[in-house]
């Protein structure tokens, strides 16, 4: 029994060592021949969005929705002590995000995460680094809950909210019939949250066909970006969107030997999930700076410089992280690429806040 | 003792020999972000074997009270296999990527 059992392990790991070579080779060929780097080449089209992003069936975007969702994205009177909106963390002036390394709420208290931007959030199949939170409207409600952002008295919101004539109004044009309660005040503001889309950048325009959308330099690197001996970033930052919702370690400094946040671990105890945060998308990335969850990285060169090295902690790293070969000037046109994937948006107008 | 140890490993012998001549072997596929099939019903004792077939890995497990395993993350061309010995639901998913669920009813 025993010496059967030997023989048929090392059959099977001998196998799948013949098979992994045959694969890995047959992926490389496969990658080399499937992209045509031409502007608007038939190979290329996986990488454009779907023109509309997905809603639940419960809450289908209109003008009613979308509009009351506006004004209480920017009413901070939805807040404690008036002065926290949704747009306070997530500014449109600043990519939807405060251009902090890691956010700061209730009364200036300084947060662990990052804000991540609103941007193609309604393209996302789950919400916030760690995952917690399955889709907008379930996301839209936790800052408000949440005793260290906006930290919302509820009975005084509802009071105000419900007493208020104009939103009296604006709730019952969007939600006819239905309460005003946590349920259609996230359904509201998810409505808002589904139009911020960048879908425009030059990249789009290229992949469409427009030759002079992205220059030499940005073309370079899209392929340093998509090959697998090279860049590698597809593998995580996948298309249309730029991530795979996927959860991975890259080694950050701030993981600290498992001491440091452990990321979507806290939410599914599972080895790998250790350390391990969402990918976010590269669309408008130049917009919301700093990078990573703790806004450790200022600038994309230092955030390729970070994925060359193979991350910094190599405890609980993601297999798919290793140190990468690119020269000075690949690693210039990778930063030339992301710089393409930003769309030109007209500036966004503020609503008008019901005052009685 | 001697003859006490030899029936004793006859017996065994013929229980493990039992038990694998009717067990059956399935295979779940990781393939684009998904499992194939979606929903597996088998056997007590029956084995699932997870194949990894995409470019990139990924790291099946359930945290069913059923059954609770953890694969670790391995890449294309690899599997791992794991036995189910108790009747009922058991919720497989992928810890890399959460849109990635699967049902196997143990009957």
């Amino acid at each position: 029994m025993k010496s059967k059992g030997d023989k048929l392990a090392r059959n099977l790991l001998l196998a799948s060592v013949v098979a992994l070579g045959a694969c890995a080779t047959t992926a490389q060929s496969e990658q080399e021949q499937r992209l045509v780097f031409e502007a608007g080449h038939p190979s290329l089209q996986y990488w454009l969005l779907p023109d509309k992003p997905p809603y639940p069936e419960d809450n289908e975007p209109t003008a009613e929705r979308i509009a009351l969702g506006k004004q209480l994205f920017f009413d901070p009177r939805l807040s404690r002590d008036g002065n926290i909106s949704c747009a306070s963390c997530h500014n449109p002036m600043l990519g939807w995000s405060d251009g902090l390394p890691t956010g700061r709420g209730f009364r200036g208290a300084l947060l662990g995460r990052a804000s991540p931007t609103v941007i193609n959030t309604a393209y996302n199949s789950i919400q916030m680094w760690d995952g917690r939170k399955k889709d907008l409207e379930d996301q839209a409600i936790g800052p408000m809950e949440a005793s260290v952002e906006m930290n919302t008295d509820f009975d005084q919101m509802f009071r105000f909210l419900r007493t208020n004539e104009g939103y009296r109004t604006a709730f019952a044009k969007a939600y006819p019939g239905e309460e005003i309660n946590k349920e259609t005040i996230a359904k509201a503001i998810a409505s808002y949250e589904r139009t911020i889309i960048s879908n425009d950048s030059p990249f789009d325009r290229w992949i469409k066909g427009d030759k002079s959308a992205m220059t030499e330099q940005q073309v370079r690197g899209f392929k340093v970006f998509v090959d697998p001996d090279k860049g590698n970033c597809e593998i995580c930052h996948s298309a249309p969107n730029f991530t795979d919702n996927g959860f991975h370690n890259i080694g950050l400094a701030s993981v600290d030997g498992g001491k440091g946040d452990p990321g979507r671990f806290a939410h599914k105890p599972i080895k790998i999930l250790k350390g391990a945060f969402k990918t976010p998308t590269l669309r408008d990335i130049t917009l919301t700076a700093p990078y990573f969850h703790d806004g450790s990285a200022k600038t994309l060169m230092e955030v390729v410089e970070h994925y060359v090295k193979g991350g910094e902690v190599k405890e609980n790293l993601s297999p798919n992280i290793k140190p990468l070969n690119l020269t000075q000037q690949e690693k210039e046109d990778l930063v030339a690429f992301m710089e393409a994937l930003t769309t030109d948006h007209e500036p966004v107008t503020l609503p008008k806040l019901p005052l009685k | 003792m001697k003859s006490d140890k030899t029936v004793f490993g006859i017996a065994l012998v013929a229980l493990l020999a039992a038990g694998t001549a009717n067990a059956a072997e399935y295979e779940v596929v990781q393939k684009n972000k998904a499992f194939s099939p979606k929903e597996l019903n088998i056997k007590v004792g029956d084995t699932v074997k997870f194949t990894n077939e995409d470019d990139f890995f990924h790291n099946v497990f359930s945290l069913s009270d059923l059954k609770t395993f953890d694969l670790g993350s391995y890449p294309k061309g690899e599997f791992k296999s794991v036995t189910f010995d108790k009747a009922g639901k058991v919720e497989v998913e992928c810890a890399i990527h959460p849109s990635m669920l699967m049902i196997i009813n143990v009957q």
